[in-house]
């Protein structure tokens, strides 16, 4: 299989300063940007969704456009939960994700039987079954007006979410920390590598005695969780939540990000969601058309050029270097 | 007697669904494409259309031309973009094939506007007809019987020409049919080409209905794939019925029980994919 042949496994693994880089760079822009915290907060909400659906559709290889379900479900709850409950931006952050990852797990269990475009288009259905029923509940999620009057009290009864959007940007970097902690655990245990033979033949897996559908229903409640928190921040710190977090461009929106970065490599999702995002503000500042066409443009090229997403770049870059300083020795 | 109206409109909904769909059947059915740009080449041919109608040449030469129009561009998109995809995953399809809905609706967003066309239903079909107990568009019955020509033509080149043979042997067993010396790659772009032109003129014909506005390709598509999976995938009689049962539900949702809307229709794709998971009437290569 080609896939094993491009598995960044390959190369040696980077060192631990590496791994240090996103999240230095991520604190440095705290310090420096002044006026555009609200970018990085939305940014950051965007890599752990992109990173959610790398679980499930990048390691497990489940096929989704309907991802935005749980992201939105994870919106709607933190945000009612906000209003009507309590109005700490933690117990609604576990409420959203819990409830997230239930109804993954009651979804997944129904629909993961399937595959291919049927279990494409129940993904689909399953959002817009979402949809429909957000917008025809006026009475809880005002409908297409959205819902608004979340205001989450201070974290940890400490500190205030100010304008600038700075104790949101360290609130939500923190999340992900954790998220992308247990990401990063999860694929490398054996569960997960259970879940890359699944993908690349599943029937062989169920051969040697792998409970195939469990392992891909709980990565796909994992998976949802994840965007249920995902869908949770962006409505504490946007404090507004619309219909349009169920439509079918919010699923297909974070599956581009997903593939700009590369599949199945985690830290993809970062740069890929950053580039997304950067580009259609940039773009979208001169005219909000303008950035579908530039990244219509960017996935396309992508998909035919670039296997692997810019991750993928960097790698074969990479190995381009290690090939080069090792014939080099040789001499 | 209301009912029978819901029905008449239902099945004018349908038709239009099903012409715009076949083609992605086939797509999916027989290339094994999730072609997620079906609705922007319907999109592209409805514009055009709109765009000669608007310029005074009569309704149904521009709905031919913008068939023929979106069937060329079918042909560039098949041999440029769609060719390197047969051998790439499902991922991979869907992000090119969305990527190209992106362009095709900045693209038309750019050069025409944002705003939704005007229909470009002309004088001589935009009247009532009295059907034995009211009056009735004709423009919606016009549309049934466009339906039930094209579906007609569909079945005669499917059932009855060595073409339609091909097509159906290439669906069933796509190795099979290779072995015995079927082209299958000439048979790809054929079918591709002739079911982007029908998109078009689906959408040009059905623009009364479906109103054209640059989210058209995203709006409509859920609609078109629902067709092709309840249908069948590469199933041209179980695209039919399924186009016909969605226009008649999602139509008399709306009508029956509005604060449901949409959510009625969903909730039984959803049932009705669980329950048959290739669909309503799948070829024999799914089963």
């Amino acid at each position: 299989m080609s896939e094993i042949a491009r598995a960044p496994a390959s190369l040696s693994p980077p060192s631990p300063l590496w791994h240090a880089l996103p999240w230095a760079l991520a604190l440095g822009f705290f310090f420096v940007g002044d006026g555009y915290h609200s970018l990085g907060v939305n940014i950051l909400v965007m890599i752990l969704f992109t990173l959610s659906l790398d679980l499930a559709l990048g390691y497990a290889g489940i096929i989704t456009l309907g991802h935005a379900a749980f992201f939105g479900l994870g919106a709607y709850a933190a945000g009612l939960f906000n209003i009507h409950v309590d109005n700490d931006p933690l117990l609604g952050l576990a409420f959203a994700s819990l409830l997230a990852a239930a109804f993954g797990l009651l979804t997944g269990m129904l629909i993961l039987h399937t595959k291919g475009e049927t279990l494409l288009m129940l993904t689909l259905a399953i959002s817009e079954i979402l949809y429909e029923a957000a917008n025809h509940m006026r009475w809880l999620t005002r409908g297409d007006d959205g819902l608004d009057g979340i205001r989450p009290g201070p974290l940890l009864g400490l500190f205030r979410f100010d304008l600038w959007g700075k104790t949101s940007f360290l609130y939500v970097l923190a999340v992900l920390f954790v998220c992308f902690v247990i990401s990063w655990r999860v694929v490398r245990s054996p569960f997960g590598r259970s879940l890359d033979g699944i993908r690349q033949n599943s029937r062989r897996m169920r051969a040697i005695g792998t409970p195939v559908w469990w392992r891909l229903v709980a990565m796909y409640a994992l998976s949802a969780g994840m965007a249920g928190a995902a869908g949770a921040l962006s409505a504490q710190t946007a404090r507004l939540v619309g219909l349009s977090v169920f439509q079918l461009l919010t699923s297909g929106i974070v599956a581009v990000m997903l593939v700009l970065g590369g599949e199945r490599r985690l830290y993809g999702a970062f740069i890929g969601a950053t580039i997304y995002v950067l580009v259609q503000d940039i773009a979208g500042a001169i005219n909000p058309f303008y950035w579908m066409f530039v990244i219509g443009v960017l996935l396309i090229v992508i998909v035919l050029f670039f296997e692997g997403g810019l991750m993928g770049v960097i790698d074969a870059a990479r190995a381009k270097l290690v090939r080069k300083k090792a014939s080099g020795e040789a001499k | 007697m209301q009912a029978f109206t819901i029905l008449l409109d239902g099945v004018a909904y349908g038709m239009i669904l099903f012409i715009i769909s076949v083609g992605l059947t086939v797509t999916m059915g027989l290339m094994r494409i999730v072609n997620l740009a079906h609705g922007a080449f319907a999109m592209v041919g409805g514009y055009f259309a709109t765009v000669l109608t608007l310029k005074g040449i009569p309704f149904l030469w521009s709905c031919v031309a913008a068939g023929l129009f979106a069937g060329a561009l079918g042909a560039l998109a098949e041999m440029t973009l769609y060719r390197p995809l047969y051998r790439k995953g499902e991922l991979q399809q869907v992000l090119l094939t969305i990527g190209l809905c992106f362009i095709c609706i900045s693209a038309l967003t750019l050069f025409v506007g944002a705003t939704p066309l005007p229909a470009i239903v002309p004088a001589w079909l935009d009247r009532m007809v009295y059907i034995g107990y009211r009056d009735y568009p004709l423009y919606r019955l016009f549309l049934i019987g466009v339906g039930a020509l094209m579906a007609l033509v569909v079945w005669w080149i499917m059932e009855r020409t060595l073409f339609g043979a091909k097509l159906r042997a290439a669906v069933d067993d796509p190795q099979m049919a290779r072995a015995v010396g079927v082209n299958v790659n000439k048979l790809f772009l054929f079918t591709f080409v002739g079911g982007c032109a029908l998109a078009g003129f689906g959408a040009a014909v059905g623009a009364g209905i479906m109103s054209l506005e640059p989210f058209y390709a995203l709006r409509y598509l859920v609609y078109f794939l629902i067709v092709v999976a309840v249908g069948g995938m590469g199933s041209f009689r179980g695209s039919l019925v399924a186009a016909l049962l969605i226009g008649v539900v999602d139509t008399a949702g709306r009508y029956l029980v509005p604060q449901f809307g949409g959510f009625l229709l969903y909730v039984l794709i959803f049932s009705l994919l669980l329950w048959r998971p290739n669909g309503l009437l799948p070829p024999k290569s799914a089963t």
